[in-house]
């Protein structure tokens, strides 16, 4: 059975590329574009594997990080943040808010690929 | 029978009954046993303000100016009922600094300044010695009236008869000697004198009885009463005449002056200032003297009018001088045990002023004069003289004769001359030059040694001027064209309309002068400096009261082996023993032997010394055997000022506190500041970096995508290849703007100013965007406006606006359905330009939002269905041009509704645009 992947983003482009990318590598996948999305679609998806953006409309990745990690239900789910925001306060406060990973971008796909692996191994 | 030796030998029984009463209160005080310790003896003893002047000449005024003669007692009586406060503190500073005379105080006040000493003393002799010659005048007049009883005779011209025969010489001679006998016995360390005050004490019950026994023997002996006399003198015209006031404002003038001059002199004049202030024996006698001494001079004045009245009667035509009428009366009505009693009145009047004035001032000549010009000429040898108290003896006894010499010198040159007549006001004027610097030296401690002197000096020489020399004029002895011509001739200087003043009495006009020039020099050359040590230091001892009983005044090592001698050279060495064993015994020592050489010693046997030759010349003497340094000026400060330097040391502390306070919060508010800017900095870099990774990162996760997989079909391919391109355009979209805006906000952007037309302007912006509005089926036209629309600006930038406004419109118009209008208006003063579209429409939360940096309204994507594509740098770009050219820039909008963007800008006139065209 394939492994679930969400993919939150508010940037369509980026969205695409990481679809792409996920669905190459055989995962199923499932897109939400702002943080109320990515709540609902992690709930009813039940993805393996949340790559989580930090800047978004409505609720931040933070927020939705946070709620995700609050939920026993989603304890098992991994969360890789991906951010424009490569400061290293935000790097730590994702990891305090139970992140798995953080990931600055622009990534390198080959790089987030062993990543999403190793996260699901 | 009243023959010439009873009248003699009835004098000098008087006198000698005096001598005994002084004898015995001297042995009484020499006891401990002070007989004059007593308010009823000190009241009395200033009844000494009475002299013949009072005896004989209130009558004499009355007769000239009927009530006139009262306002030369109002003011002594005013001075004690309302201003005891002023004797109060003047009895505490005198005898705190042992005090001897008026000058003595004048030159202590300012600094102990000899030469003040010596200016006051001239002033005081030159004053006085005429009105001593009064007193002699009286004395040998009456002695003449009387013994040429029963006849009633007025003496000859003074001066007409040879000098052995003039019985003034006598008199003088006489009172020469008893007050020597009086007043220089022995020099007594406190320069009190307590037989002298209790024959005074004596003298002024005699002559109040005398003149009452007059008084009532006139009203009930001779008249029946008071009413009878006055209905009487109604009766005789030129006499009910005299019974008027004062009838002119002239008069009234007077009045004050009068009231004015006469406080001051109760105060000032060298015999009130001794019997009021150095013989005071105990403050506390003030107390009863205020009431009792107005009251002596209620009774002395009680029968001036009837018996004016009653001599005007009786020597109706003249012939008999109305001076005189206290006197001749008895003799009129065969009186002869009263007449003789009226003569011992007037003589014990005259004794007593003479006696106290002249001990007075030789006080004031010795201590201040004399002494101090002996002492500085070295060649006398004085200061290695190991025995003063004969010296000083010598000199005092020297300079009572020698006053008593002028007086009668005065009398016999003046004789009946105008001078002599007038002297007492003119005396009294020349004592109140001293108000200023006493009562100014008591109240306030700006007062200098040389505001002092320049006051006296110039109130001296007023004085001289406009009273003085014309009193010598009117009496012949000098040419009388100054008073009429002014000095060379100039009418301005004329002494008694002086810078032509006019319309007041010459006293009035003289005192005027004389004391407004006298208090200007005083406080105007006070002002000039600060006082000096010295000067501080005396003015907090007079003004100051108590606390400034602490301070020291002399840092010394000088002991009772120096002190003592000099002290025994002035007062004796018995005498100095005596007191500096007292002074030991206050210290709980058992003998002077033991007394420390320390600064209290010496302050001791300066005040020792001052009570003998004055402050101001034991000062001299004391610091010749004292080798040290006086305090300085700001050591008396410090100890004076200890608790006012704490507080203002306290304030300082406190400002420099608050100050810090202050700058602690002004850097406190610009380090938030900076901090802010900082974060905002932060967040700036922060976002653009954001803005710019996230095309950054389509464009490197497509390219590697491409790169990794060779394979990918062509479709997918040129999908990516076009969103990468289209990716990068948007980042050198973005990194165009940001550098726009940078060189907007900071001000370094470039602009070309001209009239643009906004119509033209519109249609431009438009046209170069109709295709994209086509692609996307979106309509877009222009309402058509007025023409003639021109602001000033850059017409580049107002398209860039347009554009701007013109690619959100159609970002946000619905495809196919959407439509977007462009139009322009305007008033008299400005352009209005809008931009509106059929979009979803902007909740008012965001309306402010956009057109912030990097914001694109995030509630707005609720009504939208992807994000937004754009910078979030087009609106704060826009916004930032239109007010450049002083515009404003908005929208107005609602969800569901029609977003309109406005802005406008400052219309130009129309001829302004015909011009720039």
């Amino acid at each position: 059975m394939s492994r679930r992947i969400l993919i939150v983003d508010d940037e369509p482009n980026i969205v695409l590329s990481l679809e792409y990318l996920m669905k190459k590598e055989g995962f199923e996948t499932a897109v939400a574009v702002d943080g109320d999305d990515a709540l609902s679609q992690a709930a009813e998806f039940t993805p393996d594997l949340i790559l989580l953006d930090v800047m978004m409309p409505k609720k931040s990745g933070f927020e939705v990080c946070q709620a995700l990690r609050a939920n026993p239900a989603m304890a098992a789910t991994k969360i890789i943040m991906l951010t424009a925001k490569g400061r290293e306060a935000e790097v730590a406060k994702g990891l305090a808010l139970g992140a798995d990973a953080y990931v600055t971008k622009p990534f390198s796909t080959k790089d987030l690929v062993l990543l999403i692996k190793s996260h699901l191994a | 029978m009243l023959q010439g030796w009873v009248i003699v030998l009835a004098s000098f029984g008087y006198l000698g009954i005096l001598f005994a009463i002084a004898w015995y209160a001297d042995r009484r005080a020499d006891a401990g046993r002070s007989l004059i310790s007593n308010p009823m003896v000190y009241a009395l003893s200033l009844g000494v303000y009475c002299t013949t002047w009072t005896f004989y000449g209130s009558v004499g005024r009355a007769v000239a100016s009927g009530i006139g003669y009262l306002p030369i007692y109002l003011g002594p009586t005013l001075l004690f009922a309302l201003a005891g406060f002023v004797l109060v503190k003047m009895i505490r500073v005198a005898k705190a600094n042992r005090i001897t005379s008026i000058a003595d105080f004048v030159a202590s006040r300012y600094g102990k300044s000899q030469f003040l000493g010596g200016l006051v003393t001239v002033i005081a002799v030159v004053g006085v010695v005429p009105y001593i010659a009064l007193q002699l005048k009286a004395v040998s007049n009456s002695f003449a009236i009387l013994s040429s009883y029963p006849e009633i005779i007025m003496p000859t011209m003074s001066g007409a008869v040879p000098l052995l025969q003039d019985s003034a010489l006598y008199v003088a001679l006489i009172l020469a000697a008893f007050t020597i006998l009086f007043g220089t016995r022995h020099l007594d360390a406190t320069e009190r004198h307590e037989g002298m005050v209790a024959a005074i004490a004596v003298e002024s019950i005699v002559k109040l009885v005398a003149f009452l026994a007059v008084g009532v023997f006139v009203v009930w002996g001779v008249h029946e009463g008071v009413g009878d006399i006055f209905t009487r003198a109604y009766a005789v015209p030129e006499i009910s005449s005299r019974l008027a006031t004062a009838d002119s404002p002239a008069a009234y003038g007077t009045w004050g002056t009068l009231i004015f001059l006469s406080l001051f002199a109760a105060l000032l004049l060298p015999r009130q200032f001794q019997i009021a202030v150095v013989e005071n024996v105990d403050v506390s006698h003030l107390s009863r003297a205020v009431w009792m001494f107005p009251l002596y001079l209620f009774l002395i004045n009680l029968f001036v009018l009837p018996v004016a009245l009653a001599g005007l009667l009786h020597f109706q035509g003249g012939g008999v001088d109305a001076d005189t009428f206290v006197l001749t009366l008895p003799m009129a009505h065969q009186q002869e045990a009263l007449a003789l009693f009226v003569y011992i009145g007037g003589l014990s009047a005259a004794t007593g002023m003479v006696i106290v004035e002249t001990i007075a001032l030789s006080t004031m000549v010795c201590n201040d004069l004399v002494m101090p010009l002996l002492l500085r000429v070295p060649q006398l040898g004085l200061a290695e003289r190991t025995d003063f108290t004969g010296l000083l003896l010598g000199i005092r006894r020297g300079a009572i004769a020698i006053i008593l010499g002028l007086g009668y010198l005065y009398f016999r040159v003046a004789g009946e001359a105008y001078a002599l007549v007038s002297i007492g006001l003119i005396s009294f004027a020349a004592v109140a030059q001293f108000a200023p610097v006493v009562i100014g030296g008591l109240f306030w401690k700006g007062g200098t040694r040389d505001g002092a002197l320049a006051g006296l000096a110039a109130g001296f020489v007023l004085w001289t001027y406009t009273l003085l020399l014309p009193s010598f004029a009117k009496s012949g002895w000098l040419p009388d064209g100054f008073i009429a011509h002014g000095l060379f001739g100039i009418e301005l200087l004329r002494p008694q309309h002086l810078l032509g003043l006019t319309g007041l009495d010459e006293i009035t006009h003289s005192l005027v002068w004389s004391l407004l020039v006298n208090l200007g020099f005083y406080i105007g050359v006070s002002l000039q400096r600060a006082p000096n040590m010295r000067e501080a230091r005396q003015a907090t001892l007079f003004v100051g009261g108590t606390e400034a009983a602490d301070i020291p005044r002399w840092r010394s090592s000088a002991g009772v082996a120096d002190l003592l001698p000099l002290a025994a050279r002035f007062i004796g060495l018995e005498k100095a023993q005596v007191a500096f064993a007292s002074h030991a015994r206050e210290r709980g020592l058992k003998g002077f032997e033991e007394l420390p050489a320390d600064a209290r010693l010496v302050n001791f046997a300066e005040s020792l010394l001052a009570g003998a030759i004055g402050s101001a010349s034991s000062r001299a003497m004391v610091a010749s055997v004292v080798t040290e340094e006086p305090l300085g000026i700001a050591e008396v400060m410090n100890i004076l000022d200890e608790a006012s330097q704490v507080r203002s040391y306290a304030r300082e502390v406190e400002e420099k506190s608050l100050e810090l306070t202050r700058a602690t919060a002004e850097l406190r508010e610009a380090n938030a500041q900076l901090r802010q800017l900082d974060r905002m900095k932060d967040d700036f870099i922060s976002t653009v970096s954001h803005e710019l990774r996230t095309p950054l990162t389509s464009i490197r996760a497509f390219s590697e995508m491409l790169q990794e997989d060779p394979k990918i079909d062509l479709t997918q391919r040129s999908r990516f290849l076009g969103i990468i391109v289209n990716e990068t355009v948007r980042l050198s979209r973005l990194i165009s703007q940001i550098l726009d805006l940078a060189k907007l906000e900071s001000g370094r952007a470039e602009w070309t100013v001209e009239a643009v037309d906004v119509g033209e302007m519109l249609s431009d912006a438009v046209d170069s965007l109709a295709v994209l509005f086509e692609e996307k089926h979106v309509k877009l036209e222009i309402e058509p406006c007025e023409s003639g629309l021109i602001v000033l600006a850059d017409c580049d930038r107002l398209i860039q606006v347009m554009v701007n406004l013109l690619s959100n419109a159609l970002k946000f118009a619905p495809a196919d359905t959407g439509y977007v209008k462009v139009g322009a208006g305007g008033t008299a003063s400005e352009v209005r330009v809008y931009v509106s579209d059929n979009g979803p429409g902007i909740p008012i939360e965001d309306q402010k939002l956009i057109f912030d940096k990097f914001q694109q309204g995030a509630g707005t994507s609720e009504l939208l269905t992807e994000k937004p594509q754009g910078t979030g740098l087009g609106l704060p770009i826009s916004r930032q041009i239109i007010e450049y050219f002083h515009g404003r820039l908005w929208v107005e909008s609602a969800p569901g509704s029609v977003t309109r963007f406005v802005f406008t800008l400052p219309r130009q006139a129309r001829d302004n645009d015909a011009n720039s065209k």
